[in-house]
């Protein structure tokens, strides 16, 4: 048998919970075991593990489901296929995609291949991240009014999902 | 624009060259994934949405210089048989194989370059090269990328990059492979070390068919595992690294094989030899085997060492959906057997017997290609 996570090597822990009245079934290889720290029972979740989302976020109890504007994709869905619907989902469902990113990849920003039209966006970045060296020199050296403006213009260049 | 039959007729060109270790690498892929911005992914589009994008694209891709006089598909056009042959083929994947309507195939005269139109992704672009020739297999899609990129406009993040349907290609989106045939390290109990350390590197080992699939016929494929975070140069450059340690492993284990043990390496090709002659029944996982054990046959100079390209040839020639096309009907799984086991005494009758006495040690490796 397959383990869930990484779909690779084979399972060795089988997992079972009940939650709220549900039982969820997870087989895991031991290395994935280990990085997703089901040794300590405690700190574990599931439900949250499978989908790769922060231990705080409760994923039975929101009130109302997020769902894609582009695509009508459901939070729901999303996590139970693991594919999202559109690009946009990206933006919909941003919030915990980070921690998503970290378990699957090296990093969690692009650092390759740009398409022509993105180019522009892409040097908005880079001034980003000059501005963001120039705001940690501005706090360290205590210059405070510089550092709120820096902060401002930082915001405006930053789509909202990526601001600090 | 190619038939079909032309396709299936004509081998591809990575099998008629002869790429950087050929004796150990069969062959280097690279895919990218791509999604036009705006319009849902396939796997949740509705089927007209699907078949808007499938009419925008295909013409685009035909159009391509790359993509002049090759081949072009809507899935639901081939029947179950032929879109099996194109998986054993490699040119689709076995999930495009099961989709009907709205999904495409597009592939170039040499069978180097495949796209794939409404797979998981809307776009699905395969480069194939012989031996161990990742940066050259790279170098042809980037081409295509850059062209197609200048004429429809890709989904982009500029924190994501490319945007897939899973997350787990998000970036590059870009799976780079090689297909390893490790009998040495097989028979020397070495491969599950191998295997292990290599996972534990973030590069993933799969079967002959892809994800879930078993390694058959000694036929590792190594891929990358990760897709963001790094530059594409560096994924493949880190690939190629771990992929010529693993060449270096599979030679000295073939070394040792040939000076520890060398009445089993004579046995191994003796009965392969006997069993490929002269069998009548044979069923898919013994014929990969013992061509296995032939093409490692050939490796070590106890049969022509031009034996290897036909061996990769009847690699494919041999699976389900080709013996059934070229038969022209459709076969039970025993039927299936009796003819593998023709094909092979047919297409190996030539072969001399094997030579114990030429038996040697692989040469040592080239210098590594900067």
């Amino acid at each position: 048998m397959q383990c869930d996570v990484c779909k690779q090597n084979k399972a060795t822990v089988f997992l079972t919970q009940i939650e709220k009245g549900k039982m969820q079934k997870v087989n895991l290889c031991e290395a994935c075991a280990h990085a997703k720290g089901v040794a300590d029972p405690k700190g574990f979740a599931l439900v949250e593990m499978l989908h790769g989302f922060g231990h705080g976020e409760k994923v039975a109890t929101q009130p109302q489901e997020r769902t894609c504007p582009n695509c009508g994709m459901t939070q729901t869905t999303f996590r139970k296929t693991g594919r999202l619907g559109c690009g946009a989902c990206y933006q919909t469902f941003g919030e915990g995609m980070d921690q998503l990113l970290k378990a699957m990849h090296k990093g969690v920003r692009h650092t390759g291949r740009v398409p022509g039209w993105a180019k522009v966006v892409g040097r908005d970045n880079d001034r980003v991240e000059d501005l963001r060296v120039r705001l940690e020199e501005a706090v360290a050296a205590e210059r405070y009014e510089e550092a709120g403006r820096l902060r401002d213009e930082i915001r405006q260049l930053t789509p909202p999902e990526t601001a600090v | 624009m190619m038939k079909f039959a032309t396709l299936l007729r004509k081998p591809p060109e990575w099998m008629l060259l002869d790429g950087p270790h050929r004796d150990i690498v069969i062959t280097s892929r690279v895919r990218l994934a791509r999604n036009l911005d705006g319009p849902a992914f396939p796997g949740f589009a509705k089927k007209e949405d699907r078949t808007t994008v499938m009419q925008e694209l295909q013409p685009v891709v035909e159009g391509l210089p790359e993509m002049k006089d090759g081949f072009s598909e809507d899935l639901g056009a081939l029947d179950a048989i032929r879109k099996q042959v194109l998986v054993e083929k490699h040119l689709i994947s076995r999930e495009q194989a099961a989709k009907s309507g709205g999904s495409a195939a597009v592939i170039n005269r040499d069978q180097s370059l495949s796209i794939m139109i409404n797979e998981e992704d809307h776009l699905r672009m395969q480069s194939i090269r012989s031996g161990l020739d990742l940066r050259v297999a790279y170098a042809a899609l980037d081409r295509v990328d850059e062209e197609l990129d200048g004429l429809v406009r890709f989904a982009f993040h500029p924190r994501f990059g490319y945007l897939t349907a899973c997350p787990t290609n998000l970036g590059t989106g870009m799976r780079a492979s090689a297909m390893l045939h490790l009998p040495g390290l097989v028979l020397s109990e070495q491969v599950n070390q191998v295997i292990a350390a290599v996972n534990k590197i973030g590069l993933a080992v799969r079967g002959l068919y892809g994800e879930g699939t078993e390694a058959l016929a000694n036929l590792f494929q190594i891929s990358n595992q990760h897709t963001l975070g790094e530059r594409e140069p560096e994924i493949i450059a880190r690939l190629e690294r771990v992929i010529e340690q693993i060449i270096n492993h599979e030679r000295n284990a073939r070394r040792k094989l040939v000076e520890d043990q060398p009445h089993k390496v004579l046995d191994h090709v003796g009965r392969a030899y006997a069993a490929l002659r002269y069998a009548h029944i044979l069923e898919s996982k013994e014929a990969l085997t013992q061509l296995s054990m032939l093409r490692l046959g050939s490796d070590l100079g106890i049969l022509p060492s031009d034996l290897g390209r036909t061996i990769d040839t009847l690699l494919v020639e041999i699976q389900p959906a080709h013996l059934q096309i070229n038969s022209q009907r459709k076969l039970g799984p025993e039927e299936r057997d009796v003819l593998r086991a023709e094909t092979l005494r047919q297409r190996l009758a030539g072969v001399p017997e094997p030579r114990p006495e030429s038996l040697q040690p692989p040469v040592d490796p080239e210098p590594p290609v900067i």
